[in-house]
């Protein structure tokens, strides 16, 4: 082949492995895409239809409870505004306490509890995933007076 | 003073680089040579005061100077003296000094072995290093100082963080570096090259063994990363697409793409502005994993405490480093035609899918892990793109890779035809099929969709890769064996096999339990029997911890002990789970505890990960046959005997 059929073919070829794999690997992230939803959207009903979405949120003192007989756990997120509830059936990583800020995949059952099947805490004490951190301190700037905790969650 | 020293040998490394960095530039385009002189006594230089800066670092974490901020926030009195020295590259401000460290190694070894070359050209590569470590020294002394003070200095240390407190952190991230930095000298060819205009054949062949030295390298490097999460963070994952672990992934998609678009510009003299190409990407995408690492913009296991002004600069660096890159690209790249010319059916076609392959791989990963920071630049929604994403996207151009690799292979230059091919391929075929049945059907009990695909994939590749080393074994006395470079290359692919197998089998056979136990209870997981002996409290250096003992047992007969631990670090009060592996070359027992349920009970993680050590075993095989192929006679005879004897060029690499 000459160079400008070895061009076109490069260029055909790679043009058309890069249509096919665009189209299907779309398709595949539509469906792997998951929202961040704050949690007084949640508790408002307002969260995406049909498919997992994520929450964060810091979790309630003394909220965790292990039902008797299985390894599920239940526990409460809050936003210093709303609370939300939450299950989840597994094993909660290390750094899951509570007080902690968390970042949890999941749907919302009928109940307005959420189902997590992930459950998020980062290996470093002061670090705070963004969006957590973010929704933090606005609520605590909203409520005036009341933002001691969530000074310091958000550094 | 120690670390004052440290500190002013920094700023000195910085001055020596901005010599290695200009005057050898200057004076290859001058044609001076007492300036060009200059670049190698600099880079040593340079080189000098880097590790004296690491040296004192090292001796304020050993002899803990808590009175040094960096020291004082990942040290303590009680830490291991081991931790203590893999802490020099803990957090951020060390593993830029050893980021550093490593280039200035490079750079001194580029000097060393470039004797050879002609003079203004190695006085261009070490002026592009030098310019590189201008760029990092800067970054440190500006945002990164690792021998700031404190005052009043912390009485002991706030300790390590635990997680890092293992040999992995002593092992992964130099290795990981060594070939991340290491196309910074594929870079510097390449701009050389562009620099000198003088784009012949001779360039690739300088560049190929240095490429695929880095490569290698980053295979070992990205395998242990993965060995070490899965033992110690993954909770038995080996891959989680996590933004830093693709930001190393990336770079070693294009690099492998690299040095086979080398292998096709060395031989034919083809695919030269192409491969230059890649070599300007390959080295971006260190940078960028690097500005992602430290700028903490994605969410990230490994994001390290952030600084917006970190961030700034490295963006700005970046910039500056890819736009002048390719300015001179689109300057020099259309004066690089070539008449030669290849058939449809040849090694060039294979390779170019190969490239092709790789790099719509590579862009696919990319996409996925900056289209959370499009998206919420555009809408201010925030999203995050999972796993199955991932594993879908990557598998799609990689099934045809893995069945093109084992013709491919085989294939001749310019032009093959296709009868010699099939008969060559006939037995392999014919294997892969027998086998990658037959081992999931009669080994693991079950023979569906993708699990046939990749294990007859697997056995292609490894069946392939045999071919040559055999003929060669068997080849009529006298007549010459197998060189470095096709055993290289056979070894290599024999480990994307043995990676192709291990990834197949454990992600569709391997078992995975959470469950309760309670001293005395057993569990069965993958036909193994754990039973829960008891738990005892046990006291570590720096942390208590509560100790589990499990026996495993298969059909009545004992098979191990594993001892998981819940360990809680005395000063920072961070729980941590080390997990009891009972390893084994064809399966990995894994048990994990989870939390305390009650009434003496606790989540447990058990798991059976058949074949899992295959995918760590074969990415070193991989680096290994990178080795051997680097190692070949043609890189090591010097050019003038060369040019008198082209006799190389017949063999295929």
């Amino acid at each position: 082949m000459k160079p400008r059929h070895q061009r076109l073919l490069a260029i055909g070829l790679a043009a058309a492995g890069l249509a096919v794999a665009t189209a299907l690997t779309l398709r595949a992230f539509r469906d792997n895409m998951m929202f961040y939803v704050e949690i007084s959207d949640v508790v408002a009903g307002n969260v995406p239809e049909n498919r997992n979405f994520r929450v964060g949120g810091m979790v309630v003192e003394g909220s965790v409870r292990h039902p008797p007989g299985g390894i599920d756990v239940a526990f409460t997120l809050t936003d210093y505004a709303h609370q939300l509830p939450v299950v989840y059936s597994g094993i909660l990583p290390d750094l899951f306490r509570e007080g902690q800020g968390i970042v949890a995949h999941g749907h919302l059952d009928e109940n307005g509890t959420f189902v997590a099947d992930t459950v998020l805490a980062k290996h470093d004490e002061n670090y705070m995933p963004p969006e957590v951190a973010d929704s933090l301190k606005r609520h605590a700037a909203e409520k005036t007076g009341a933002a001691g905790p969530a000074g310091d969650g958000a550094q | 003073m120690i670390p004052e020293l440290g500190h002013f040998a920094l700023a000195l490394a910085l001055a020596l680089a901005v010599c290695q960095g200009v005057l050898p530039l200057v004076g290859a385009h001058k044609n001076d040579a007492a300036l060009m002189s200059i670049a190698r006594p600099a880079a040593v230089g340079q080189f000098v005061f880097v590790a004296f800066a690491f040296a004192c670092l090292a001796t304020a974490f050993l002899g803990n100077d808590f009175s040094v901020l960096y020291v004082a926030r990942n040290s303590q009195l009680a830490l291991p003296a081991i931790y203590k020295f893999s802490a020099v590259w803990g957090a951020h401000e060390g593993s830029l000094l050893l980021w550093t460290f490593i280039l200035g190694a490079w750079t001194v070894a580029v000097g060393r072995y470039s004797r050879e070359l002609p003079v203004p050209f190695a006085a261009r590569v070490l002026g592009v290093l030098g310019l590189l470590s201008c760029g990092f020294l800067l970054f440190m002394l500006l945002t990164s100082n690792p021998f700031e003070r404190v005052f009043p200095a912390h009485p002991d240390g706030s300790d390590l963080n635990p997680l890092l407190q293992d040999p992995g952190l002593a092992y992964h991230p130099p290795i990981l570096y060594t070939g991340y930095v290491g196309f910074a000298v594929a870079f510097a060819f390449a701009v050389a090259a562009m620099l000198s205009g003088d784009l012949d054949r001779t360039w690739a062949r300088w560049t190929r063994p240095w490429t695929t030295w880095a490569w290698a390298f980053l295979s070992v490097g990205i395998a242990l990363g993965s060995w070490w999460s899965y033992y110690e963070l993954g909770w038995g994952g080996w891959w989680f697409w996590d933004p830093v672990e693709n930001a190393s992934f990336m770079p070693w998609l294009v690099g492998t793409a690299l040095i086979h678009s080398l292998a096709v510009t060395e031989r034919r003299g083809l695919f030269k502005s192409w491969t230059l190409l890649l070599a300007i990407a390959a080295f971006s995408l260190s940078l960028l994993g690097t500005f992602l690492v430290r700028s903490g913009i994605l969410v990230s296991v490994h994001a390290f405490a952030t600084d917006p002004a970190r961030g700034l600069f490295i963006l700005v660096f970046l910039g500056v480093v890819i736009g002048s890159a390719l300015a001179l690209y689109a300057w020099r790249a259309h004066t690089l035609d070539s008449d030669a010319g290849f058939r449809p059916l040849s090694r060039e076609t294979f390779l170019l899918l190969n490239n092709v392959l790789l790099v719509i791989a590579a862009a696919l990963v990319l996409f996925g892990t900056l289209s959370p920071l499009a998206v919420q630049w555009t809408t201010g929604e925030k999203i995050s793109v999972g796993p199955p994403w991932f594993d879908v996207a990557f598998a799609l151009p990689m099934i045809p890779l893995v069945f093109l690799l084992g013709a491919g292979m085989h294939a001749a230059w310019r032009y093959q035809p296709a009868a010699g091919l099939g008969r060559l391929l006939k037995w392999p075929a014919l294997v892969a099929l027998v086998a990658g049945i037959a081992l999931p059907l009669f080994v693991y009990g079950r023979a569906t969709g993708l699990v046939v695909v990749g294990s007859v994939a697997a056995f292609w590749i490894l069946a392939a890769s045999l071919v040559q080393p055999l003929r060669s074994w068997r080849r009529a006395p006298g007549t010459p064996g197998i060189s470095r470079s096709v055993a290289g290359m056979s070894i290599a692919h024999f480990g994307v096999g043995m990676f192709v197998l291990g990834v197949t089998v454990v992600s569709a056979f391997g078992v995975e339990e959470d469950l309760r136990v309670a001293p005395g209870d057993s569990v069965e997981v993958g036909g193994y029997t754990f039973e829960l002996r008891g738990l005892e409290n046990v006291e570590g250096p720096n942390y208590r911890a509560l100790e589990a003992e499990v026996e495993i047992r298969r059909d009545g007969e004992f098979v191990g002990t594993v001892r998981p631990q819940e360990r809680t670090y005395l000063v920072q009060q961070n729980p941590m789970t080390e997990a009891g592996i009972e390893p084994g070359w064809n399966r990995d027992l894994f048990v994990a505890l989870g939390q305390p349920l009650g009434d003496g009970a606790w989540s447990v993680r058990v798991q059976y990960k058949p074949l899992i050590r295959f995918i760590w075993f074969g990415a070193v095989v991989m680096a290994l046959g990178g080795i051997v192929a680097a190692s070949d006679r043609r890189y090591r005879v010097n050019v003038a005997a060369r040019e008198r004897q082209p006799v190389a060029a017949e063999e295929p690499a």
